[in-house]
């Protein structure tokens, strides 16, 4: 039973990044039908912002908490400013080519992220950029003591911070996709961009500014994650930006709950396999649930079942 | 940026290396490709070192590029070798095996070295030795301890050798250590299933413990670069061993210490010579206090052969060296002592005498070639106290050839 629970924390723990990451996936592919793959490398980078702006700012030797939220803050608005700059340059000139274009640039920007980042350093003061492939070592920003045990359960402190971060942000997203004139403009440009065009509702700047939410929320996805598991490095945002496509497929591509949910599952089934079975079969899991939900229920657990017309 | 125009070409040598290999009837009977083997002339003799100096395990390749140069610069202000001075040539791989091959490729076709050194991970070894055997360039190999480096389906690699013990050794080495002087009976082993070196550190120790009448309660798996090891932990918790068999490389084993004490669990984590690198402590802190790891040298070792190769590394680099970059040293040596032993430079004769090394006193113990081109000497038990390694316990081999 202990180790049931224990699962089920270190579960969460591992769904909430997913949840964080896949909200990208899904607001983007929602008002544009664009998987934007570079999304797990926007996650890399905001760990790498909060890694820089700690040593800039001294945080991570001093650390605390007016720190820590400001160094979080900051990586959201790098990694907002980032993915504002990738839908400028990269997706919107491509904005009317078929779908697969945008789809093969997003790849390009990924890998662009992805190897840009694995380069020797250029700069080196204040902070050696860019990093190179060698792991580096994310420092705690918070002083938060010993983790608490219940039952025998142990949850570690930033793990639940992490959660509650988490789902703070995913509360106000949903409050601004539902309760904003900004997010009634997204769904309508979601709906049909033409169309909402029309009405008066400026479509790309709408677009823009979903680019930059969804990347700083993958920011913050970057620091919860290194700060429970502090090794960083460029390649790190491969395997979960992967995951959390998976994680916003099964929640129904689209759906802010649906991301959420499916973030959560996904750890969740990927912790419970790994744990009772082999943790061989951790990677593979994550995929065999894409495909099982593609076969089985292909609009995911919330998203709404569309017509194409032909 | 030039990085992967200039790599397009390498892995083209590389492929039709390969492909040459293959036609050939016997690899080691046919004629050498041509100008290959054919040691680079002048007035200077040429190492290549292929090494991890970026990437995961960059430590590694820094440790042992730094041990080589050292000894280089020794060799060198002795006069050389047969009186020409050695230089040496290294190239990154990332820590990549297909880099490694590239760079091998690279060092011998087109640097033409007249021995190759390299690598520490037994990976990225096995991706260079058939190279070193197709170019006949003997290859030294300091820190690879997979048994495959050497002999491939039970066949010795002609050109291939190495100046450090192997898994089987090494994974009895902790067993023995863990059954005689930690007097535990209950361990779990977590190994990383896709490394050749962490598979089969693992096998050996797993058959030598219960071969002493120790349990293994799990055996769990992870691979390199996950983030996340607390599915494999919590199951090891429930098992509820007395030490957790770990051998890993180090930037994994941080983590994985650092998780398993948020888990609560207090055990000590046993390794390999794959933990010694001081950004363990960097990455898992205090978490792996008390801890154990067996390596192929102390520094702490107070014999006066070990106790000046720390002061000369110290006085060169200003940091103590780790066993990686006493292993470097001693292949530098072990190759330029059989260059001066050869007959002359071509790579046949420079394996000859490589083969016919005995007792040689190295910074890493007194080394003996055996038949299968490993070298046979004794390992060392570190503890983990206050972020630094402290020598434990010697463990001699079974068979004790080479003595101390």
């Amino acid at each position: 039973m202990t180790e049931f629970l224990q699962h089920l924390v270190n579960g969460l723990s591992l769904g909430t990044i997913y949840a964080l990451i896949a909200l990208g996936y899904t607001m983007v592919y929602g008002v544009l039908k664009l998987i934007n793959f570079a999304h797990g490398d926007v996650y890399m980078v905001g760990a790498f912002a909060g890694y820089y702006l700690g040593s800039v700012t001294g945080t991570d030797r001093a650390p605390g908490m007016v720190g820590a939220a400001l160094v979080t803050l900051g990586a959201m608005a790098i990694c907002g400013a980032l993915g504002y700059l990738i839908e400028r340059f990269a997706y919107r000139p491509l904005r009317n080519r078929a779908r697969l274009t945008a789809l093969i640039t997003a790849i390009g920007v990924s890998f662009l992220l992805e190897y840009g980042f694995q380069l020797s350093p250029m700069i080196r003061s204040p902070v050696e950029f860019p990093p190179g492939p060698s792991p580096r070592f994310f420092p705690a920003l918070l002083e938060l003591g010993e983790p608490l045990t219940f039952l025998g359960v142990t949850v570690p402190r930033i793990d639940l911070l992490g959660l509650a971060v988490a789902l703070v942000l995913m509360t106000g997203l949903q409050l601004i996709v539902y309760r904003t004139r900004f997010g009634m403009a997204m769904r309508a440009a979601s709906f049909d961009p033409q169309v909402a065009g029309l009405m008066g509702i400026p479509v790309n700047r709408i677009i823009s500014w979903t680019f930059v939410l969804g990347s700083a929320l993958a920011a913050a996805a970057g620091i919860i994650n290194a700060s429970s598991r502090p090794k960083i490095e460029p390649l790190f945002g491969l395997m979960s930006g992967l995951k959390a496509f998976v994680a916003a497929v099964l929640g129904g591509i689209g759906s802010v709950p649906g991301a959420m949910v499916g973030g959560l599952v996904l750890g969740l089934t990927e912790e419970y396999v790994a744990g009772y079975t082999s943790s061989q079969y951790r990677d593979a899991i994550a995929f065999t649930v894409l495909i099982l939900v593609l076969l089985v229920r292909p609009e995911g657990l919330f998203g709404r079942a569309t017509v194409e017309k032909v | 940026m030039l990085r992967f125009p200039r790599a397009l070409p390498l892995v083209v040598a590389a492929l039709a290396v390969l492909a040459c290999e293959k036609k050939k009837p016997e690899g080691a009977a046919a004629p050498a490709p041509a100008g290959a083997g054919a040691v680079a002339t002048g007035d200077r003799i040429l190492l290549g070192h292929v090494g991890s100096l970026t990437g995961s395990e960059a430590t590694f390749g820094d440790s042992t590029d730094k041990g080589i140069q050292l000894a280089i610069e020794e060799v060198n202000a002795k006069g050389g070798v047969k009186g020409k001075p050695l230089a040496l040539k290294t190239y990154d791989n990332q820590g990549k095996p297909e880099e490694s091959a590239i760079a091998a490729t690279r060092l011998v076709l087109q640097d033409r070295v007249a021995v190759l050194l390299g690598e520490v991970a037994s990976t990225r070894s096995l991706a260079m030795a058939p190279i070193a055997d197709a170019n006949r360039v003997p290859m030294i190999t300091p820190s690879s301890t997979n048994p495959r480096v050497t002999k491939e389906n039970g066949k010795v690699r002609p050109y291939v050798f190495r100046v450090c013990f192997i898994d089987p050794f090494q994974g009895t080495v902790m067993a023995k250590f863990a059954r005689d002087h930690l007097k535990i009976s209950r361990v779990a082993v977590l190994r990383d299933v896709g490394n050749d070196y962490s598979m089969g550190l693992a096998d050996f120790f797993l058959a030598k413990f219960k071969e002493l009448g120790g349990t293994i309660v799990d055996d769990q798996s992870y691979k390199a670069g996950d983030q996340d090891f607390k599915a494999q932990l919590t199951n090891i918790k429930g098992k509820n061993p007395e030490a957790i068999y770990v051998p890993g490389y180090y930037t994994d084993v941080a983590l994985i210490a650092r998780q398993s004490r948020e888990l609560g669990m207090k055990q000590p984590l046993m390794g390999g010579d794959g933990w010694d690198s001081a950004r363990l402590y960097e990455i898992g802190g205090k978490a792996l206090e008390g801890s154990y790891f067996s390596n192929h040298y102390s520094p702490e070792d107070p014999a006066p052969r070990i106790q000046d190769f720390v002061k000369r590394y110290k006085e060169r680099f200003g940091a103590v060296p780790d066993s990686l970059a006493a292993q470097g040293y001693d292949a530098a040596r072990i190759a330029a002592d059989a260059m001066g032993r050869a007959k002359d430079l071509s790579g046949e004769a420079i394996r000859d005498a490589l083969a016919a090394t005995r007792d040689y006193p190295g910074v890493t113990g007194v080394i003996s070639i055996d038949a299968d081109h490993d070298a046979v000497k004794p390992a060392v038990v570190l503890e983990i106290k206050g972020n630094a390694g402290h020598y434990v316990a010697t463990v001699q081999p079974d068979q004790p050839q080479a003595a101390k």
